[in-house]
């Protein structure tokens, strides 16, 4: 039976990563995600998991050392956040090439200069084409469910990449939320047994991984991590279903809210887009025809599937918690995706960018109602105005 | 000669009083009190507030930079020696003061820390000491005694501590002393004199953390912890006459290297100054 407990998202996160039981958790504390892996280590202390802790000394070691105990064949864990992450970057490469199914839950939190710990997406956008899969999570619940998927889309045959689960730093990490807590047994059934396909500790058949690999094979090993990619939505799908089904959720690629009658809709992801519901139902009781859409799986990127969601509406207002510097028009990394989709895919809607957030700086509803109204305007005109704007920010 | 009396206030000069006051750190931890011997310690030099350089990493100690009026950076978790040394060698004449914590000198920053010292880079290293990572809530770090609880080592800490001095003298520093937040008059001094150190210089300040693992140990409140400080402690000389075992669990205090060895930034110049003379001799002879 499941249960419904008060969690915050990091304990949502080390409550998955409990009934996981992976083999071995390398980590290092940063805000906001430490009360993660200081939760799970009392789990492994307690001797409820049988998992190794490795407490580093930095994040590159963190990931260096989740890389080699997934190249041992074991199920690997980790969590950080912003410049944790940024310091691992070197390694998050190694870890997507390598093709070790690594774990991590990253809490967004804005990189440094100057220094801030709250949320915005700097830390995950930079981490776009490093070859790890990334989905992002409203709440706590999805943190929770997201983590659990992400097993056994990581590990898939098919797929064999690391996956990044985020969550907004403070505004759900930290907040209490109910969460459904699912029974460990179904869980552990769910993510079953990690069977390493070429473990390096397999002594009858020696392996190498990372040597060295010039113009003759390196081109090569790059396609095979493009096919992956490639593999990894039907899998995302293939596990999301299976998960559904069992414990009575409804995952996809992104989550459409009041949508299909639409004639405008806001894409926004992580906990914002709970704000923009709110807001959705608001403008809905004036008789406003507005929408939300909510992506979850952004590596791969759904371009098509977004594109045949979004065909029908006459305006879009992208909302972006980090800046793409020097990008056209500077405009957020989900909007130039985006834009990018569309416009392949045939869809012509006037689009424009909210840049919001940015060093956790508060979102309201009403700043989020001024977007929508924005776009019914652009809706109505066919012409934007103004491609990019930065929201309640000092000019 | 007699030293004049100090005026009470002296720390009002230096203080940025438009920034983030009141300072975040808790009510009776140490970190303050090592803010206040380096101070005074650059006030008794009488040196220009515009020629001291301080850089932090991040943490509790990391802090440090945001109150005072010196030249300041703050910068990431790890890296301060690494930013001071690009600093130093631009502008050799100035006074730079890194501080750090145990964690941030020792775990995620320890290659700095000891190839700074190898390299014996005219820099101020203060690494307070309070063995934890105090900021991210009494995670074990590299200084953590055996046997202590963490919130990473909830039964009990396994893994050795660096012990800070003896691993800067070890490392090649010019200059390395240890002392406690208790005894801040000492600090104080051996802060000055590391300031006027031409080489690498260490001081470890031993300091304690009352609200993260203090709390897990049951260690007392902040002014027990000093107490333990005080009591804890011997000199250099007193550790001479002392055994092995009669030393274990003390924290010793004093200068333990003062050496003069040549200075990085001293001996680049050198070799700049030697390479022009080569060119402009080949320039002569073409
Ligand atoms: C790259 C990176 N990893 C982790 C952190 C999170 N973090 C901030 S302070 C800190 C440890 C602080 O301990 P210490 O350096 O001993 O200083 P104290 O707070 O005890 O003074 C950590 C791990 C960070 N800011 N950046
Ligand atoms: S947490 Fe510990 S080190 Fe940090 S300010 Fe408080 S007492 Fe000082």
């Amino acid at each position: 039976m499941s249960k419904f407990e008060a969690l915050t998202g990091n304990a949502a996160v080390a409550t998955a990563m409990r009934q996981i039981n992976p083999d071995v958790v390398a980590a290092y504390p940063i805000t906001p995600q430490t009360s993660t892996v200081q939760t799970f280590a009392d789990f492994v202390a307690d001797g409820l998991v049988d998992t190794e802790f490795v407490c580093v000394e930095s994040e590159h070691s963190a990931m260096s050392a989740c890389v080699g105990a997934s190249a041992a064949g074991a199920r690997v864990m980790t969590a950080t956040a912003a410049n944790g992450l940024a310091l691992m970057w070197e390694i998050l490469y190694i870890a997507a090439s390598n093709r070790c199914p690594i774990v991590m839950s990253l809490v967004n939190r804005a990189l440094s200069a100057p220094i801030n710990i709250h949320c915005d997406h700097s830390d995950v956008m930079g981490i776009r084409d490093s070859g790890w899969l990334i989905l992002f999570s409203e709440n706590g619940q999805e943190a929770y469910d997201n983590l659990i998927q992400a097993v056994r889309i990581a590990e898939h045959p098919d797929v064999l990449l690391p996956v990044a689960i985020c969550q907004d730093g403070f505004i759900t990490s930290h907040a209490l939320e109910r969460v459904e807590i699912y029974d460990d047994a179904d869980v552990r059934a769910f993510v079953g047994e990690y069977k390493p396909q070429w473990p390096l500790l397999d002594l009858e058949h020696p392996k190498t991984y990372g040597p060295l690999d010039f113009y003759d094979y390196y081109y090569e090993h790059k396609r095979q991590q493009v096919e992956a990619m490639e593999h990894a939505q039907r899998v995302i799908l293939e596990v999301a279903e299976e998960f559904n089904r069992k414990f009575n959720r409804n995952y996809g690629l992104f989550e459409p809210y009041r949508l299909e009658d639409a004639e405008v809709a806001v894409i926004v992801a992580n906990s914002t887009a709970g704000t923009a519901r709110v807001v959705v139902d608001r403008l809905r009781d004036e008789g406003l025809k507005v929408g939300l859409l909510k992506p979850r799986v952004f590596r791969p990127f759904p371009a098509e599937e977004l594109a045949d969601a979004l065909s029908h509406l006459k305006a879009v207002a992208v909302m972006d918690r980090s800046i793409s510097f020097g990008a056209m028009d500077n405009a957020g990394p989900l909007f130039l995706e985006l834009a990018a989709a569309l416009a392949l895919h045939g869809v012509q809607v006037p689009m424009a960018d909210y840049v919001y957030g940015l060093g956790g700086r508060d979102i309201l509803p009403h700043e989020i109602e001024r977007v929508y109204r924005d776009a019914l305007k652009v809706a109505e005109t066919g012409r934007v105005e103004r491609r990019v704007t930065y929201l309640s920010v000092r000019e | 000669m007699r030293r004049q009396r100090r005026e009470s206030r002296v720390h009002e000069r230096y203080l940025r009083h438009s920034k983030k006051f009141p300072n975040i750190w808790c009510a009776g931890c140490g970190i303050g009190i090592v803010l206040g011997a380096i101070i005074r310690a650059v006030d008794g030099l009488q040196l220009d507030k515009d020629d001291v350089a301080m850089i932090s990493g991040i943490g509790c100690t990391g802090r440090m930079p945001v109150y005072v009026d010196f030249n300041t950076m703050h910068t990431t978790h790890g890296r301060a020696l690494a930013f001071a040394t690009g600093l130093k060698m631009v502008r050799p004449e100035m006074k730079v003061i890194v501080v750090m914590g145990d964690g941030d000198a020792l775990a995620i920053g320890g290659n700095h820390f000891i190839h700074a010292a190898r390299r014996n880079i005219g820099l101020t290293a203060i690494v307070v000491n309070n063995l934890t990572y105090g900021m991210t809530g009494g995670q074990y770090s590299p200084t953590t005694p055996i046997g202590a609880l963490a919130t990473t080592a909830p039964y009990g800490h396994i893994e050795q501590p660096f012990p800070i001095a003896e691993l800067a003298v070890a490392a090649g520093a010019a200059f390395v002393a240890r002392s406690t937040v208790y005894h801040v008059r000492e600090l104080e001094k051996y802060i000055a004199r590391a300031i006027n150190v031409e080489g690498f210089a260490v001081v470890e300040a031993v300091s304690y953390c009352h609200t993260t693992l203090g709390r897990l140990n049951r260690w007392g409140t902040a002014p027990e912890m000093m107490r333990r400080l005080k009591e804890n402690s011997v000199t250099l000389k007193q550790a001479e006459s002392m055994s092995e075992e009669e030393k274990r669990g003390k924290i010793v205090r004093g200068i333990f290297v003062e050496q003069e060895i040549p200075e990085y930034t001293r001996l680049y110049d050198r070799i700049i100054e030697r390479a022009q003379q080569r060119t402009s001799l080949q320039v002569e002879t073409a």
